[in-house]
């Protein structure tokens, strides 16, 4: 079992490794054929032709951002408890109580998602 | 682990780059001509038969064309955001099977492994987005992680239906419990958000929000060319053809179809049955970016929030009631059936609702802001 899971990991490492140089082979490839003539037109931001508006190359982010990240975290953290339960509720070995635990932890956070809702997070304004 | 098992790893992985890169030349030739027929063109034709190496010809180009870093942008995030973006949609592939015999190492976990890693792209994205000290870049980059994380979970919830029924994550066990019926049969509610939500994922129309050029002229890959946009393209399409052929092993059954008894002709037929599956499903893919007008970002966040997700959890309750009770195998269908149909119902009644107010009266001002 250790052995198979060492493996299966392995595969993982390997194709990681392997997307890298894939995608390495093909800058250095581009390094060697592509022209490069630099100027100080081409360094400047694109913003479709016209000369770029004074100031930060970056912009201010909304809170909104923020608040749509949190609500992310919150219901993605849940799936992760959601896929173990999901595979072995069913199971003979499991108190019929996992079932309702879940739908109760389910339960609090559909709420949560209420909530927002109800406060005005999910506009997009 | 010995080093047999290392050296097939290493020779799949090897066979699986070229494999994936033909995918993607024919993917962008297809979409093309498919494209062109809708608006009643005939696409590429001068290059080869039937413009056959027209790809060829691109991929030449991209390859030829100077790579050029913007001057004041981040040198180092700028240039390494491609890997980052391509890695993880080059890694998810890892668990997916082409037959029962056929994948580079089946997971356990297949189907959390690859929502999991393919989430991973959503760094790239940001960092393509920073890094370039653009400010239609960063503004397409903050949309691209705001779209992908909120389709992110209706995606991730509409299949833990599927996970549920079939009780496994291994994409193969998931098939082969497919035996007497499609999961399209049992949970169509999961399969329509995995459609919706695995378009969005892919930042494809009608979801190209973070890249519409109307609006951020490009989005995070404004800056970018010759063979670091490449990849994101290359990225892009190998995304495109996971989802189809992800939609395809949940819902339609993957490789089932009539089929030789055993041998390697069985796997060949397999793997043609779920190429012919595959093909409807990118077939359909390229028809609805022809056809649909991209959305408007808060009506993107509105969809994903407020329809698709509690839509989601419905599905995964009536599931989960249906399993635990033992219901018939038609009360499943019956009542996604209901959902979808309640869900429609209620968009219009809330369309209609909104059409009747006149156009001033849907804009509320408090303080001097429109706050709706």
């Amino acid at each position: 079992m250790t052995g198979e899971y060492f493996t299966d990991y392995t595969a993982v490492l390997v194709a990681t490794i392997a997307g890298a140089v894939m995608v390495l082979s093909g800058f250095l490839a581009a390094m060697v054929v592509s022209p490069r003539a630099r100027s100080a037109m081409k360094d400047i931001p694109y913003e479709c032709g016209v000369v770029p508006f004074p100031g930060r190359g970056w912009t201010q982010t909304h809170i909104r951002y923020y608040l749509f990240a949190i609500l992310f975290l919150v219901f993605d953290v849940e799936a992760v408890f959601l896929f173990p339960w999901a595979v072995i509720f069913l199971g003979p070995e499991v108190a019929s109580a996992v079932f309702y635990e879940m739908l109760v932890f389910m339960g609090i956070l559909f709420f949560g998602l209420i909530y927002a809702w109800k406060k005005g997070v999910l506009e997009w304004r | 682990m010995s080093w047999t098992d290392l050296g097939w790893i290493v020779l799949s992985v090897a066979i699986f780059i070229g494999f994936i890169t033909v995918v993607v030349l024919a993917l962008t030739y297809a979409e093309r001509k498919l494209i062109a027929r809708v608006q009643q063109r005939i696409g590429p034709m001068r290059t080869g038969p039937f413009g056959l190496l027209q790809p060829v010809a691109d991929a030449i180009k991209l390859l030829a064309k100077e790579d050029l870093t913007p001057g004041r942008s981040d040198k180092a995030t700028f240039w390494i955001a491609p890997v980052v973006v391509f890695v993880p949609a080059f890694v998810a592939w890892v668990t997916i099977p082409f037959t029962r015999d056929i994948a580079i190492r089946n997971l356990e976990f297949g189907i959390l492994f690859i929502m999991a890693v393919s989430g991973v792209s959503v760094a790239g994205v940001l960092m393509a987005g920073f890094g370039s000290f653009n400010k239609y870049a960063a503004l397409g980059g903050l949309r691209a992680a705001a779209q992908l994380m909120s389709y992110e979970l209706p995606l991730v919830v509409g299949v833990l239906g599927v996970v549920m029924i079939a009780g496994s994550m291994d994409l193969r066990v998931i098939v082969a419990e497919q035996d007497a019926v499609w999961y399209i049969a049992l949970q169509p509610v999961a399969f329509l958000l995995f459609i919706i939500a695995g378009l969005a994922e892919v930042m494809r129309p009608p979801f190209d929000i973070p890249v519409a050029e109307s609006e951020v002229a490009g989005g995070p890959f404004i800056e970018y060319s010759g063979m670091h946009w490449s990849m994101f393209s290359l990225a892009e399409y190998a995304n495109t053809f996971a989802v189809a052929v992800l939609a395809a092993l949940l819902f339609l059954g993957g490789w089932r179809g009539p089929a030789p008894e055993s041998g390697w002709a069985q796997d060949m037929v397999q793997a043609l049955w779920l190429l012919v599956k595959v093909s409807g499903m990118l077939a359909a893919m390229f028809w609805l970016r022809t056809t649909i007008p991209r959305l408007r970002i808060d009506q993107l966040m509105a969809v994903a929030w407020k329809g698709l997700l509690p839509v989601a959890f419905l599905n995964v309750l009536l599931t989960a009631f249906y399993l635990y009770y033992g219901w018939p195998a038609w009360t499943i269908t019956a009542m996604s059936c209901g959902v979808m149909g309640g869900a429609v119902a209620l968009y219009y009644r809330r369309r209609s609702a909104r059409r009747g107010m006149p156009e001033t009266a849907r804009v509320r001002v408090e303080r001097g802001r429109v706050v709706g």
